[in-house]
Protein backbone atom coordinates (compact mmCIF):
# COMPACT_ATOMS: atom_id res chain seq x y z
CA UNK A 1 0.00 0.00 0.00
CA UNK A 2 1.13 3.63 -0.84
CA UNK A 3 1.68 5.57 2.47
CA UNK A 4 0.01 8.86 1.77
CA UNK A 5 1.04 10.54 5.10
CA UNK A 6 3.85 9.82 7.03
CA UNK A 7 4.65 11.83 10.39
CA UNK A 8 7.87 10.90 11.88
CA UNK A 9 9.11 11.57 15.06
CA UNK A 10 6.76 14.71 15.18
CA UNK A 11 6.34 17.28 17.48
CA UNK A 12 4.86 21.07 17.83
CA UNK A 13 5.31 23.14 20.90
CA UNK A 14 2.76 25.84 21.27
CA UNK A 15 3.94 28.66 23.47
CA UNK A 16 6.72 26.42 25.50
CA UNK A 17 3.95 23.47 25.88
CA UNK A 18 4.39 20.70 24.02
CA UNK A 19 1.18 19.75 22.44
CA UNK A 20 2.93 17.23 20.74
CA UNK A 21 5.64 14.63 21.34
CA UNK A 22 7.00 12.95 19.20
CA UNK A 23 4.31 11.01 17.35
CA UNK A 24 4.95 8.41 14.94
CA UNK A 25 1.82 7.52 12.40
CA UNK A 26 1.45 6.43 8.49
CA UNK A 27 -1.90 6.20 6.84
CA UNK A 28 -1.76 4.32 3.69
CA UNK A 29 -4.12 4.81 0.48
CA UNK A 30 -7.66 2.84 1.54
CA UNK A 31 -6.40 2.99 4.88
CA UNK A 32 -9.04 4.27 7.70
CA UNK A 33 -7.26 5.74 10.75
CA UNK A 34 -9.33 7.13 13.35
CA UNK A 35 -7.52 9.48 16.35
CA UNK A 36 -9.39 9.44 19.60
CA UNK A 37 -8.27 10.56 23.34
CA UNK A 38 -9.31 13.79 25.76
CA UNK A 39 -9.32 17.13 24.88
CA UNK A 40 -5.98 18.99 25.43
CA UNK A 41 -4.81 15.52 23.92
CA UNK A 42 -2.98 16.82 20.73
CA UNK A 43 -5.64 15.27 18.35
CA UNK A 44 -6.15 18.37 16.44
CA UNK A 45 -2.67 19.55 16.59
CA UNK A 46 -1.53 16.02 14.87
CA UNK A 47 -4.37 16.90 12.42
CA UNK A 48 -3.02 20.09 11.32
CA UNK A 49 0.58 18.80 10.96
CA UNK A 50 -1.00 15.58 8.77
CA UNK A 51 -2.70 18.45 6.65
CA UNK A 52 -0.40 20.82 6.13
CA UNK A 53 -2.04 23.46 7.79
CA UNK A 54 0.53 23.74 10.66
CA UNK A 55 4.18 22.94 10.83
CA UNK A 56 5.59 20.68 12.88
CA UNK A 57 8.32 22.51 15.62
CA UNK A 58 10.46 18.91 15.41
CA UNK A 59 10.56 16.31 13.16
CA UNK A 60 8.62 15.39 9.78
CA UNK A 61 5.60 15.27 7.97
CA UNK A 62 5.14 13.88 4.55
CA UNK A 63 2.69 14.04 1.85
CA UNK A 64 3.11 11.22 -0.83
CA UNK A 65 6.74 11.11 -0.23
CA UNK A 66 7.36 15.19 0.13
CA UNK A 67 8.61 16.62 2.86
CA UNK A 68 6.47 19.38 3.88
CA UNK A 69 9.73 21.22 5.70
CA UNK A 70 10.87 21.93 1.70
CA UNK A 71 7.55 23.00 0.31
CA UNK A 72 7.80 27.27 0.85
CA UNK A 73 3.95 27.52 0.04
CA UNK A 74 2.00 25.15 1.80
CA UNK A 75 -1.33 26.15 0.30
CA UNK A 76 -0.92 24.55 -2.47
CA UNK A 77 0.47 21.32 -1.33
CA UNK A 78 -3.32 21.82 0.99
CA UNK A 79 -5.39 22.78 -2.36
CA UNK A 80 -3.61 19.78 -4.29
CA UNK A 81 -3.90 16.79 -2.38
CA UNK A 82 -5.82 17.61 0.82
CA UNK A 83 -9.33 17.65 1.94
CA UNK A 84 -10.82 18.99 5.18
CA UNK A 85 -13.90 17.99 6.58
CA UNK A 86 -14.73 20.62 10.05
CA UNK A 87 -17.26 20.09 12.78
CA UNK A 88 -18.28 23.36 11.56
CA UNK A 89 -19.16 23.35 8.35
CA UNK A 90 -18.53 26.73 6.88
CA UNK A 91 -20.82 26.44 4.22
CA UNK A 92 -21.12 30.12 2.68
CA UNK A 93 -25.05 30.84 3.60
CA UNK A 94 -25.07 33.17 0.30
CA UNK A 95 -24.06 30.48 -2.13
CA UNK A 96 -25.99 27.11 -3.51
CA UNK A 97 -24.59 23.90 -2.55
CA UNK A 98 -23.03 23.52 -5.92
CA UNK A 99 -21.41 26.80 -5.59
CA UNK A 100 -20.11 25.71 -2.29
CA UNK A 101 -18.24 22.55 -3.96
CA UNK A 102 -17.34 24.63 -6.73
CA UNK A 103 -14.89 27.14 -4.94
CA UNK A 104 -12.01 25.27 -3.94
CA UNK A 105 -11.90 24.09 -7.14
CA UNK A 106 -12.30 27.96 -8.59
CA UNK A 107 -9.44 29.16 -6.24
CA UNK A 108 -7.22 26.26 -7.79
CA UNK A 109 -7.74 28.06 -11.09
CA UNK A 110 -10.21 25.56 -12.50
CA UNK A 111 -12.85 27.45 -14.78
CA UNK A 112 -16.00 27.91 -13.98
CA UNK A 113 -17.56 25.26 -16.01
CA UNK A 114 -15.32 22.49 -15.22
CA UNK A 115 -15.41 23.51 -11.35
CA UNK A 116 -19.35 23.00 -11.71
CA UNK A 117 -19.41 19.92 -13.78
CA UNK A 118 -16.96 18.15 -11.34
CA UNK A 119 -19.23 20.05 -8.50
CA UNK A 120 -22.32 18.19 -9.40
CA UNK A 121 -20.78 14.66 -10.05
CA UNK A 122 -19.50 14.85 -6.17
CA UNK A 123 -22.59 15.91 -5.13
CA UNK A 124 -24.52 12.91 -7.26
CA UNK A 125 -22.18 10.48 -6.00
CA UNK A 126 -23.20 11.49 -2.40
CA UNK A 127 -27.12 10.94 -3.40
CA UNK A 128 -27.17 15.15 -2.85
CA UNK A 129 -27.78 15.77 -6.68
CA UNK A 130 -31.47 16.69 -6.04
CA UNK A 131 -30.08 19.38 -3.44
CA UNK A 132 -26.72 21.05 -5.59
CA UNK A 133 -29.13 24.71 -6.46
CA UNK A 134 -30.32 24.76 -2.66
CA UNK A 135 -29.16 27.10 -0.14
CA UNK A 136 -27.56 25.80 3.11
CA UNK A 137 -30.60 27.15 4.89
CA UNK A 138 -32.33 25.33 2.92
CA UNK A 139 -30.71 21.96 4.02
CA UNK A 140 -31.09 19.81 6.95
CA UNK A 141 -28.03 19.45 9.33
CA UNK A 142 -27.31 16.08 7.65
CA UNK A 143 -27.44 16.96 4.46
CA UNK A 144 -25.25 20.12 5.08
CA UNK A 145 -22.40 18.18 6.42
CA UNK A 146 -22.63 15.98 3.13
CA UNK A 147 -22.57 18.89 1.09
CA UNK A 148 -19.08 20.48 3.52
CA UNK A 149 -17.77 16.77 2.75
CA UNK A 150 -18.36 17.13 -0.98
CA UNK A 151 -16.39 20.21 -0.81
CA UNK A 152 -13.54 18.24 0.53
CA UNK A 153 -13.78 15.78 -1.80
CA UNK A 154 -14.22 17.62 -5.00
CA UNK A 155 -11.07 17.00 -7.28
CA UNK A 156 -9.43 13.80 -6.15
CA UNK A 157 -7.91 14.75 -3.25
CA UNK A 158 -5.65 11.64 -1.78
CA UNK A 159 -6.42 12.48 1.66
CA UNK A 160 -8.60 13.46 3.57
CA UNK A 161 -8.53 15.09 7.29
CA UNK A 162 -11.95 14.67 9.52
CA UNK A 163 -11.87 16.42 12.56
CA UNK A 164 -14.99 15.71 14.41
CA UNK A 165 -17.00 15.24 11.18
CA UNK A 166 -20.30 14.21 12.83
CA UNK A 167 -20.59 16.82 15.14
CA UNK A 168 -24.18 17.39 17.11
CA UNK A 169 -25.51 15.06 14.32
CA UNK A 170 -28.02 12.06 15.34
CA UNK A 171 -26.21 8.39 15.61
CA UNK A 172 -28.15 7.69 12.33
CA UNK A 173 -27.29 10.90 10.46
CA UNK A 174 -23.62 10.34 11.81
CA UNK A 175 -23.25 6.41 10.81
CA UNK A 176 -23.97 7.86 7.16
CA UNK A 177 -21.17 10.18 7.29
CA UNK A 178 -19.17 7.60 8.62
CA UNK A 179 -20.35 5.59 5.30
CA UNK A 180 -19.09 8.21 2.80
CA UNK A 181 -15.41 8.60 4.62
CA UNK A 182 -15.28 4.49 4.32
CA UNK A 183 -16.75 4.70 0.70
CA UNK A 184 -14.34 6.96 -0.70
CA UNK A 185 -11.23 5.21 1.80
CA UNK A 186 -12.42 1.81 0.09
CA UNK A 187 -12.12 3.78 -3.90
CA UNK A 188 -8.55 4.36 -2.65
CA UNK A 189 -8.47 7.64 -0.57
CA UNK A 190 -6.63 7.77 2.68
CA UNK A 191 -8.59 9.32 5.91
CA UNK A 192 -7.45 10.81 8.95
CA UNK A 193 -10.19 10.85 11.51
CA UNK A 194 -10.72 12.85 14.42
CA UNK A 195 -13.43 12.04 17.03
CA UNK A 196 -14.48 11.40 20.59
CA UNK A 197 -16.88 8.77 19.60
CA UNK A 198 -15.83 5.37 20.11
CA UNK A 199 -19.20 4.21 17.62
CA UNK A 200 -17.50 6.73 15.04
CA UNK A 201 -13.61 5.37 15.45
CA UNK A 202 -14.88 2.03 15.30
CA UNK A 203 -15.43 2.27 11.38
CA UNK A 204 -11.52 2.89 10.91
CA UNK A 205 -9.08 0.10 10.33
CA UNK A 206 -6.82 1.42 12.86
CA UNK A 207 -7.53 3.30 16.39
CA UNK A 208 -4.82 5.34 17.52
CA UNK A 209 -5.20 6.64 21.64
CA UNK A 210 -3.67 10.06 22.35
CA UNK A 211 -2.53 11.37 25.87
CA UNK A 212 -0.92 13.89 26.79
CA UNK A 213 0.44 14.74 22.93
CA UNK A 214 2.18 11.06 22.62
CA UNK A 215 0.56 7.91 21.16
CA UNK A 216 -0.48 5.96 24.34
CA UNK A 217 -2.10 2.88 22.68
CA UNK A 218 -3.28 1.98 19.46
CA UNK A 219 -5.16 -1.40 17.77
CA UNK A 220 -1.74 -1.44 15.82
CA UNK A 221 -2.86 -4.12 13.50
CA UNK A 222 -5.19 -3.47 10.67
CA UNK A 223 -8.00 -5.75 11.26
CA UNK A 224 -8.25 -7.01 7.52
CA UNK A 225 -4.78 -8.66 8.50
CA UNK A 226 -5.73 -9.72 11.71
CA UNK A 227 -8.45 -11.97 10.51
CA UNK B 1 -32.36 -13.15 28.49
CA UNK B 2 -36.02 -14.68 28.02
CA UNK B 3 -36.03 -17.25 25.77
CA UNK B 4 -39.59 -18.10 26.56
CA UNK B 5 -41.02 -14.38 25.93
CA UNK B 6 -39.13 -14.75 23.02
CA UNK B 7 -40.52 -17.95 21.58
CA UNK B 8 -43.95 -16.42 22.43
CA UNK B 9 -43.58 -13.43 20.75
CA UNK B 10 -42.90 -15.55 17.82
CA UNK B 11 -45.87 -18.16 18.42
CA UNK B 12 -48.22 -14.93 18.95
CA UNK B 13 -47.43 -14.86 14.74
CA UNK B 14 -49.31 -18.43 14.08
CA UNK B 15 -48.36 -21.73 15.29
CA UNK B 16 -44.81 -22.91 14.92
CA UNK B 17 -43.25 -26.24 15.02
CA UNK B 18 -39.46 -26.30 17.34
CA UNK B 19 -37.26 -25.72 14.67
CA UNK B 20 -38.80 -23.36 13.27
CA UNK B 21 -38.43 -21.23 16.37
CA UNK B 22 -34.85 -22.18 16.72
CA UNK B 23 -34.37 -20.68 13.36
CA UNK B 24 -36.76 -17.41 13.49
CA UNK B 25 -35.35 -16.69 16.82
CA UNK B 26 -31.88 -16.74 15.77
CA UNK B 27 -32.80 -14.87 12.07
CA UNK B 28 -34.71 -11.88 14.23
CA UNK B 29 -31.79 -11.54 16.74
CA UNK B 30 -28.98 -11.78 14.31
CA UNK B 31 -27.73 -14.92 15.63
CA UNK B 32 -26.52 -13.01 18.69
CA UNK B 33 -27.67 -15.72 21.34
CA UNK B 34 -27.78 -19.02 19.20
CA UNK B 35 -30.71 -21.21 20.87
CA UNK B 36 -29.99 -25.16 20.70
CA UNK B 37 -32.73 -27.37 19.50
CA UNK B 38 -32.72 -28.54 23.43
CA UNK B 39 -33.27 -25.22 25.01
CA UNK B 40 -36.47 -24.59 22.54
CA UNK B 41 -37.94 -28.12 23.39
CA UNK B 42 -37.20 -27.78 27.26
CA UNK B 43 -39.07 -24.51 27.07
CA UNK B 44 -41.88 -25.34 25.02
CA UNK B 45 -42.22 -28.33 27.45
CA UNK B 46 -41.93 -25.89 30.99
CA UNK B 47 -44.42 -23.18 28.74
CA UNK B 48 -46.90 -26.45 28.28
CA UNK B 49 -46.92 -27.52 31.87
CA UNK B 50 -48.00 -23.76 32.37
CA UNK B 51 -50.76 -23.79 30.28
CA UNK B 52 -48.77 -20.93 27.98
CA UNK B 53 -48.92 -23.44 24.67
CA UNK B 54 -50.76 -26.29 23.57
CA UNK B 55 -48.94 -28.65 21.11
CA UNK B 56 -50.97 -30.23 18.60
CA UNK B 57 -51.09 -34.04 17.74
CA UNK B 58 -47.55 -35.15 16.05
CA UNK B 59 -47.57 -35.80 12.24
CA UNK B 60 -46.13 -38.67 10.39
CA UNK B 61 -42.51 -37.53 11.34
CA UNK B 62 -43.46 -37.14 15.00
CA UNK B 63 -43.00 -33.59 14.84
CA UNK B 64 -45.25 -31.41 17.03
CA UNK B 65 -46.71 -28.29 16.25
CA UNK B 66 -47.56 -25.54 19.04
CA UNK B 67 -50.51 -23.20 19.19
CA UNK B 68 -50.18 -19.93 21.91
CA UNK B 69 -53.20 -20.38 24.25
CA UNK B 70 -55.05 -17.08 25.93
CA UNK B 71 -52.95 -17.34 28.86
CA UNK B 72 -49.76 -17.22 27.28
CA UNK B 73 -51.10 -14.12 25.39
CA UNK B 74 -51.78 -12.37 28.55
CA UNK B 75 -48.27 -13.65 29.55
CA UNK B 76 -46.80 -11.74 26.69
CA UNK B 77 -48.50 -8.79 27.00
CA UNK B 78 -47.48 -8.35 30.41
CA UNK B 79 -43.77 -9.07 29.62
CA UNK B 80 -43.65 -6.54 26.83
CA UNK B 81 -45.56 -3.80 28.76
CA UNK B 82 -42.95 -4.26 31.86
CA UNK B 83 -40.04 -2.29 31.60
CA UNK B 84 -36.74 -4.31 32.48
CA UNK B 85 -35.53 -3.43 35.84
CA UNK B 86 -31.58 -2.64 36.07
CA UNK B 87 -31.11 -5.50 39.09
CA UNK B 88 -32.56 -8.00 36.84
CA UNK B 89 -29.13 -8.17 34.76
CA UNK B 90 -26.17 -9.81 35.92
CA UNK B 91 -23.15 -8.15 37.27
CA UNK B 92 -20.90 -6.55 35.80
CA UNK B 93 -17.24 -8.27 35.79
CA UNK B 94 -15.31 -5.47 34.28
CA UNK B 95 -16.91 -2.89 36.75
CA UNK B 96 -15.78 -5.00 39.49
CA UNK B 97 -12.40 -6.27 38.04
CA UNK B 98 -11.70 -2.32 37.88
CA UNK B 99 -12.71 -1.17 41.23
CA UNK B 100 -10.90 -3.92 43.10
CA UNK B 101 -8.00 -3.05 40.91
CA UNK B 102 -8.32 0.60 42.51
CA UNK B 103 -9.19 -0.86 45.62
CA UNK B 104 -6.65 -3.25 46.43
CA UNK B 105 -4.07 -1.27 44.74
CA UNK B 106 -2.50 -4.41 43.47
CA UNK B 107 -3.01 -3.81 39.99
CA UNK B 108 -1.69 -1.13 37.76
CA UNK B 109 -5.06 0.12 37.05
CA UNK B 110 -4.16 2.24 33.79
CA UNK B 111 -3.42 -1.14 32.49
CA UNK B 112 -6.09 -2.70 33.25
CA UNK B 113 -8.01 0.44 31.61
CA UNK B 114 -5.88 0.12 28.86
CA UNK B 115 -6.20 -3.10 27.80
CA UNK B 116 -9.45 -3.17 28.29
CA UNK B 117 -10.59 -0.61 25.89
CA UNK B 118 -8.30 -1.97 23.38
CA UNK B 119 -10.58 -5.02 23.53
CA UNK B 120 -13.92 -3.04 23.75
CA UNK B 121 -12.52 -1.06 20.73
CA UNK B 122 -12.09 -3.83 18.78
CA UNK B 123 -15.27 -5.60 19.57
CA UNK B 124 -16.82 -2.53 18.43
CA UNK B 125 -14.89 -2.75 14.93
CA UNK B 126 -16.56 -6.40 14.60
CA UNK B 127 -19.99 -5.01 15.65
CA UNK B 128 -19.78 -2.05 12.76
CA UNK B 129 -18.19 -4.63 10.23
CA UNK B 130 -21.32 -6.79 11.01
CA UNK B 131 -23.62 -3.96 10.79
CA UNK B 132 -22.10 -2.86 7.30
CA UNK B 133 -22.30 -6.40 6.17
CA UNK B 134 -25.89 -6.96 7.06
CA UNK B 135 -28.16 -7.11 4.22
CA UNK B 136 -30.64 -8.24 6.86
CA UNK B 137 -34.10 -6.92 8.38
CA UNK B 138 -34.29 -4.06 11.09
CA UNK B 139 -34.67 -7.05 13.98
CA UNK B 140 -31.22 -7.49 13.50
CA UNK B 141 -29.70 -4.35 12.98
CA UNK B 142 -31.39 -3.30 16.07
CA UNK B 143 -29.44 -6.02 17.93
CA UNK B 144 -26.17 -4.95 16.48
CA UNK B 145 -26.78 -1.31 17.18
CA UNK B 146 -28.18 -2.34 20.85
CA UNK B 147 -24.76 -4.02 21.09
CA UNK B 148 -22.51 -1.05 19.71
CA UNK B 149 -24.11 1.18 21.94
CA UNK B 150 -23.38 -1.01 24.98
CA UNK B 151 -19.56 -1.38 24.09
CA UNK B 152 -19.82 2.64 23.62
CA UNK B 153 -21.07 3.45 27.01
CA UNK B 154 -18.56 1.02 28.66
CA UNK B 155 -15.73 2.85 26.50
CA UNK B 156 -17.06 6.06 27.59
CA UNK B 157 -16.63 5.11 31.18
CA UNK B 158 -13.38 3.51 31.05
CA UNK B 159 -11.99 7.22 29.75
CA UNK B 160 -14.20 8.75 32.63
CA UNK B 161 -12.29 6.25 34.99
CA UNK B 162 -9.14 7.31 33.28
CA UNK B 163 -9.84 10.83 33.72
CA UNK B 164 -11.50 10.58 37.68
CA UNK B 165 -7.93 8.81 38.57
CA UNK B 166 -5.69 10.65 36.66
CA UNK B 167 -7.21 13.77 38.56
CA UNK B 168 -6.61 12.17 41.90
CA UNK B 169 -3.07 10.90 41.74
CA UNK B 170 -2.66 14.39 40.71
Amino acid sequence: MTVVVSLHDAGRVHDGVHALKGVNLEVSAGELVAVMGPSGSGKSTLLNLAGGLDRPTSGTVRIEGEDLAGVKDLAVVRRGRVGYVFQDLNLIPSLTAAENVMLPRELDGVSAGKARKEALAVLAELSLGDLADDFPEELSGGQRQRVAIARALVGERRLLLADEPTGALDTATGDGILGLLRGRCDAGAAVLLVTHEPRYAAWADRVVFLRDGEIADSTDVPLESAR
Amino acid sequence: MSIRHGMLALLSRGRRYGYQLRQEFEASTGATWPLNIGQVYTTLSRMERDGLVEPGAADEQGRVVYTITEAGRTELARWFSTPVGQSDRPRDELVIKVAMAVASGEADVRAVIQAQRRATMRALQELNRAKRAEAAGAAQRLVLDSAIFKAEAEQRWLDHCEAVLKENNA
